[in-house]
């Protein structure tokens, strides 16, 4: 786990990437809480309020004496919330990076373009 | 919920020095608590007043509703595991064991056999005898298989190797998500527990100087590094724990930095680097006498 942010944060965040990445596909059950703990070797407890931050996002849902499952439509949302968050999370660094070394905007863009043919090649 | 213990006021003099400082402080049923701080801080003698093995100077103490000492309903629920643990001198591990269904009235004894197996703990052999590790294996054991619905280890892993480190703590988290209890870890190896705790008392000098969550505690404090001059001008008013620099460059570890600040320090130029709950611990308790006095 990393240093300086929440467990429980990071613990709803792999469950995220998982539903994103189609690993969890909708209208599966993830793995309980007590699985998590003993996977990530942290206090179920903090596992627990991470899957219950997703439960309270809607992303999870809670099925009685069975456990938690993908919502229908959670991937989409997730997707959504990370596009929104982007920007702000990636391209802003990116250029504060650039301006500190001198590489002005259009040069980072078209880094980036051939970088992505390189990556399609 | 309801504190199973319930401590305020306690004081504990040995002579003239208070071992244990107007400490005041609850625990709740079923979570993992870290108890640290410096050799000398004052852990065991707070554990021993809290299990009833010595007697406080002034302050109360309530355990499970009621003072420990000699209240039998009360000390059947303790688990108590010191890190030098007296046996007597012709003992075997299976004798410890043996004896430990008669004070532990939750003892489960496939589990400690299970556990006597996988720490590969020689249970026919002198006490006497046995290795620093293997001694530190008879507390382990005995701490998790008695199931107590309070239980304290108190430096549980001398001489345990890293494998039997790992085992013991992959052993305490399955048992306690499955049969939730209050345990109490006081411990110096920070870093290898840190995610298992839930709240963290540190005490230093006798005097508990932190009482948080862990989660909380996590992510709040944060190292400031950048110029020497824009650095001062951030943590202008603010509490410094600990300042460090080389050349032009300094860094500065404050604590409780909120989103805003973090935002502020950023646009400043700042670079916030983590700290680890060992890291802050030792931040907190590594001050010297004249430091603290200057404070």
């Amino acid at each position: 786990m990393d240093e300086g942010r929440p467990i429980y944060s990071q613990v709803a965040e792999q469950i995220e990437n998982d539903i994103i990445a189609g690993r969890l596909p909708e209208d599966t059950q993830v793995p309980s809480t007590n699985e998590f703990a003993a996977y990530l070797r942290i206090n179920p407890a903090t596992a627990g309020k991470g899957v219950n931050l997703l439960v309270d996002e809607g992303i999870l849902y809670k099925k009685r004496g069975i456990g938690m499952f993908v919502s229908p439509g959670a991937r989409e949302r997730l997707i959504a919330a990370r596009r929104d968050r982007f920007r702000s999370q990636y391209v802003a660094p990116l250029l504060a990076e650039a301006a500190k070394l001198g590489i002005p905007a259009d040069q980072v863009a078209a880094m980036i373009r051939t970088n992505d043919e390189g990556m399609r090649r | 919920m309801n504190a199973i213990v319930e401590v305020s006021g306690l004081t504990k003099r040995y002579g003239s020095l208070a071992a244990v400082d107007e400490v005041g402080f609850t625990l709740e049923p079923g979570r993992v608590y870290g108890l640290l701080g410096r050799n000398g801080a004052g852990k065991t003698t707070l554990m021993s007043l809290l299990t009833g093995q010595e007697f406080a100077t002034e302050g109360r103490i309530e355990v499970f509703g009621r003072s420990p000492v000699e209240h039998a309903d009360v000390l059947d629920q303790l688990c108590f595991i010191r890190e030098s643990q007296r046996y007597p001198d012709d003992f075997e591990p299976r004798h410890v064991l043996r004896s430990a269904e008669w004070f532990f009235p939750n003892w489960d004894a496939a589990f400690a056999q299970q556990l006597v197996e996988e720490f590969r703990l020689p249970v026919k052999r002198k006490i006497k005898k046995l290795s620093r590790g293997q001694l530190s294996a008879v507390g382990v054991i005995v701490g998790l298989a008695s199931r107590a619905p309070l239980t304290f280890f108190d430096e549980p892993y001398l001489g345990l190797d890293a494998s039997a480190r790992q085992l013991f703590y992959d052993r305490l988290l399955a048992d306690i998500a499955e049969r939730p209890r209050t345990v109490v870890l006081s411990t110096h190896l920070i870093d290898e527990v840190a995610d298992l705790l839930e709240h963290v008392l540190v005490i230093d000098r006798g005097r508990l100087i932190v009482d948080a969550d862990a989660e909380e505690l996590r992510g709040t404090a944060a190292s400031v590094v950048g110029p020497r001059a824009a650095v001062d001008a951030f943590v202008a008013g603010r509490e410094v724990l600990h300042r460090d620099g080389i050349g032009g460059l300094s860094s500065a570890t404050v604590s409780r930095l909120s989103e805003a600040e973090r935002a502020e320090a950023a646009a400043a130029g700042l670079e916030l680097a983590p700290v680890s709950l060992q890291q802050l611990v030792v931040r907190l308790t590594g001050a010297t006498d004249s430091e603290v006095e200057n404070r």
